[in-house]
């Protein structure tokens, strides 16, 4: 039972995650991230950890990625990019590289590996997936306050440091010094008038 | 008491530094007194100090006073001391007693002048590194004095540096001591790696104690030697020293002929355990260029018509002696040649800057003449210190030449004709120094050969020469005195009339050598000697005076130009000699910096190469990261067991 | 058979090579963020399957944290690509290079 859930867990993430990679629509991809992030909840659930699969969908497919399509659908970078050609010479092969010795290595790991699991056994103990959200609380309010508090902290900056970045430049507040764009322009100009266009620089 | 030696440093370096912050303030002659009052008190605290070591039986006249430590670099220990011992205090007792006498006539001799307080700044500087050379507990200590004379000989050679003539004399100085420093850092280096240390106390009873062997002592003894040939004009660095008359008469008086340049001889007297230990050829080479020098000195001297190059020369002759005496192992007959020729020499010097300034300057002896009539007191102490450095006896002279020359027939009676030659020539070119500044008719107001002014000769005549005021007299007279009686610290008679002998046997580490001959050679010895100074005065006599011979044939030009050595030195720097430096020169552009450009060229080269990496691109940087990150992670697996 | 840790690990290591391959390969900067996220979600995984083994809370604490930076780092990535791309459409983060060298 346990194995037929993995496995179906599995293949929805990665699918998922070769959608990502492979998709030319930049909402496609977003759209596959969401099926990756959706095959990792069912994974947590199965490792009992009920809690983090439900704050995963909601945090991340319900409020990142909806972030992504906000910023593709206002941005109208949707633009379909050409994945045929490659304007850095050998990043291809370079990417190959990486990927496939990230993979290896760590495949290596898991085969050599005699002694099985050499972290330090105890901690927190772990509860069965009933009391987990309960537990997880326990643990982040009395032993971690200091973290969750400093998280405020952190979510609070990063929201004042993206509302700052991202005024427009030409309203009555002055802007931020914004990094100037390379006056190139070697992109391939799509053929088709893109709907988003219009909207780009309005907003 | 003893305890207070610092104090007789302490004073001119307090001297010296008001009056180059407030000497123009001060002013002339508040300067002067000033500084002479610093002189005098630092004699009075040698002088206390000195009565309280002569308090102590003998085994007792050392002490060590340390101030503070001053450079504690690791094994390296050198502190500010003082060593107190009869030879540093007799040193002391001569620098600051004619110091003070030097700084007094001073007073007199640079009226007028715009840069008195200037003058006696640099005199107490002078004072301060000297004595710190002669107190100093250490080799690096002396060192600091030396270095320090050195500076102030170069500042007050060329005091009247408007004139370029000066400033070259005084440039030539100092680059020619720096010869001579180089050995004794050399010297240095040497004995801290032989001893450990550069205290004298350390080394000296180190090699007394025989820890030492011949061929470091041998080193560190001839590299001595050339510093001290450097600071006491042996040949061949005294090159300087005649050119060094350029500076006031003062100058020449205290710092090149009575204190200074006997630092070279104090230097080997200090270290008689070293030389004592080295090979038999070093003290041969001391003794032969001793005598060496002074003979060809004195033929130089024979046929000068300027009266401070004649003393010059003789200054460099009578040094001579003193190595004579060192290389013959009479240190004892060394530093009584040191402080009889420190009162005479000094006399001398300061009797012709009476002259001098008596004449308005005039330095030709040619223009001389007659002047004992101008001048009596000058006249009459400079005859004294004529008859002490001719060897007359009973002045002082007499019985520290003799004494030397009694060593020297000890060890090689070669050597002691050389010296009784030179003893002639002195008293001949002395004796001619007299006769035409002193006797005979006055000459100032003759007409001059090269003269083409007729109307100069009578103009001259209506300056009849003066007296100095008794700022400048009574110095000379005191000095006169001195060298009258300070021949009888050390009379041969009797173990108990050799006083200076048994008052510096605690400095000598029982390297004295003991003369074989008995009391009638050395009689012999002594009788010869004076006949040859009368010989040597008669004939100077009969030339000079009474006009019998002629002068021609004692004038020889070769010898007035000094054999023309300085025109030798300056053909091979000027022709090979900078042929090899723009040689050395090629090779530190071309090889040395060129190494160093070329690793700039090589890194600039890689730099480039390099750069090419950095093209700005996001995605290459990222995949960059993500090789560095794969690279890592086999790196932690190769080193983890798994 | 049982599903054991290995398995899960495994799976990360999958999910994190793809997401690295898909950040050096695609151009578009939205893209290359999705990758990014794919990376992170690898690691949670991890995360959660080695404490479940080691029966520590501790890895689902670190999930939990992890979440919270992604989100942050999302909302300031995304404003900087806002307030760089806007001028433009079609730009990708080639056209970044004013850096080099």
């Amino acid at each position: 039972m346990e194995v037929a859930v993995f496995t179906l867990g599995a293949v929805i993430v990665l699918s998922g995650g070769l959608g990502v990679l492979l998709a030319r629509n930049p909402v496609h991809a977003a759209l596959f991230l969401v099926q990756t992030l959706f095959g990792v909840a069912v994974l947590f659930v199965l490792l009992e950890a009920t809690f983090l699969a439900a704050v995963q969908v909601m945090v991340y497919a319900g409020a990142i990625v909806i972030l992504f399509l906000f910023v593709i659908m206002l941005l109208g970078v949707d633009r379909a990019e050409d994945l045929g050609i490659e304007p850095i010479v050998g990043q291809r092969p370079m990417a190959a590289v990486v990927g496939v010795s990230l993979a290896g290595l760590l495949a290596t790991v898991l085969l050599v590996a005699v002694d099985g699991l050499t972290g330090a056994r105890g901690g927190t103990p772990l509860g069965d997936a009933g009391d987990n959200t309960r537990r997880l609380g326990e643990a982040l309010f009395t032993d971690m306050v200091f973290a969750v508090e400093l998280t405020a902290i952190l979510l609070t900056v990063a929201v004042v440091g993206a509302v700052a970045l991202a005024r427009r430049l030409n309203g009555p507040m002055q802007p931020l010094p914004v990094v100037a764009i390379a006056e190139a322009d070697d992109q391939p100009e799509d053929v088709d008038d893109d709907p988003a266009e219009a909207t780009g620089d309005g907003s | 008491m003893v305890n207070l030696i610092w104090l007789v440093p302490a004073l001119p370096l307090a001297g010296f530094t008001v009056l180059i912050f407030a000497g123009r303030r001060v002013g002339e002659p508040g300067a002067g007194w000033l500084a002479t009052g610093v002189m005098g008190g630092s004699f009075l605290a040698t002088l206390g100090v000195f009565i309280d070591m002569a308090g102590r039986p003998t085994h007792d006249r050392r002490a060590v006073v340390t101030l503070f430590e001053w450079i504690p670099a690791g094994d390296l220990s050198v502190d500010i001391g003082f060593l107190v011992d009869p030879l540093s205090l007799t040193m002391c007792l001569f620098i600051t007693g004619v110091g003070a006498l030097i700084h007094l006539y001073s007073v007199g001799y640079m009226h007028g002048d715009d840069g008195f307080a200037r003058f006696f700044a640099y005199l107490n500087l002078f004072t301060f590194a000297m004595l710190m050379l002669v107190l100093g507990d250490s080799l690096l200590l002396t060192f600091l004095g030396w270095e320090g004379v050195g500076v102030c000989s170069y500042l007050l050679i060329s005091f009247w540096f408007t004139e370029p003539a000066n400033a070259t004399a005084g440039k030539k100085a100092f680059v020619t001591n720096r010869i001579g420093d180089w050995g004794f850092m050399v010297a240095m280096f040497a004995t801290f790696f032989a001893f450990g240390s550069l205290n004298y106390v350390d080394v000296l009873d180190a090699t007394t104690a025989g820890t030492v062997t011949q061929t470091t002592a041998t080193l560190i003894a001839v590299m001595l030697l050339v510093g001290a040939v450097g600071k006491s004009a042996q040949f061949p660095l005294y090159l300087w020293l005649p050119d060094a008359m350029a500076g006031p008469t003062p100058v020449s008086a205290l710092i090149h002929a009575a204190t200074m340049v006997t630092s070279g001889v104090y230097l080997l007297t200090r270290v008689t355990p070293i030389i004592a230990d080295s090979a038999g050829w070093v003290p041969d080479m001391v003794a032969w260029l001793g005598v060496g020098t002074a003979l060809f000195a004195a033929t130089i001297a024979m046929a000068q018509t300027d009266i401070k190059k004649v003393l010059a020369y003789s200054t460099v002759s009578q040094l001579g002696y003193m190595f004579l005496a060192v290389g013959s192992g009479a240190y004892v007959a060394a530093v009584f040649h040191m402080v009889t020729h420190a009162f005479f020499k000094a006399l001398l010097f300061l009797g012709s800057g009476s002259v001098i300034h008596g004449m308005d300057g005039d330095q030709d002896m040619r223009h001389y003449g007659g002047l004992r009539r101008f001048m009596p007191v000058t006249a009459g102490t400079f005859i004294v210190g004529w008859l002490a450095i001719a060897g007359v006896p009973p002045f002082s002279g007499f019985w520290s030449k003799d004494e030397i020359l009694a060593f020297a027939w000890n060890k090689s009676p070669v050597l002691w004709a050389l010296g009784l030659l030179t003893a002639v020539f002195t008293a001949f070119y002395m004796t001619r120094l007299i006769a035409l500044t002193f006797a005979g008719e006055s000459r100032y107001a003759d007409q001059r050969p090269d003269e083409e002014d007729v109307e100069a000769a009578t103009l001259r005549a209506d300056h009849t020469p003066h007296e100095s005021p008794r700022t400048m007299t009574t110095p000379l007279v005191v000095l006169a005195v001195l060298a009258v009686v300070a021949g009888f610290m050390q009379l041969p008679f009797s173990s108990s009339t050799k006083w200076l002998e048994h008052w510096l046997e605690p400095s000598l580490y029982a390297n004295e050598v003991h003369l074989g001959t008995g009391g009638a050679t050395q009689v012999l010895l002594a009788a010869v000697t004076v006949v040859g100074g009368l010989v040597g005065i008669g004939v100077a006599v009969a030339v000079y005076v009474k006009g019998r011979i002629a002068r021609e044939p004692f004038e020889q030009p070769i010898l007035a130009d000094a054999w023309r050595i300085d025109r030798a030195v300056a053909t091979f720097m000027g022709g090979p000699g900078r042929r090899g430096f723009e040689a050395i020169n090629r090779f530190d552009r071309q090889v040395v910096d060129g190494a160093v450009y070329g690793v700039v060229g090589i890194v600039r080269r890689l730099a480039g190469v390099l750069r090419l990496f950095h093209n700005g691109m996001v995605r290459t940087y990222a995949a960059g990261t993500g090789l560095g990150a794969a690279a890592l992670l086999a790196w932690f697996l190769t080193r983890s067991t798994l | 058979m049982i599903v054991t840790t290995g398995w899960y690990l495994a799976l990360g290591a999958a999910l994190f090579s793809m997401g690295a391959v898909g950040l050096l390969v695609r151009r578009n900067p939205l893209v290359m963020f999705m990758c990014v996220e794919l990376m992170l979600n690898a690691v949670n995984l991890t995360f959660v399957s080695l404490g479940a083994e080691l029966g520590d809370l501790g890895g689902q604490l670190s999930v939990f944290f992890v979440l919270v930076v992604a989100a942050a780092e999302v909302v300031v990535g995304l404003a900087v690509i806002v307030a760089i791309m806007r001028r433009r459409s079609g730009a990708t983060v080639d056209d970044l290079s004013v850096l080099g060298g």
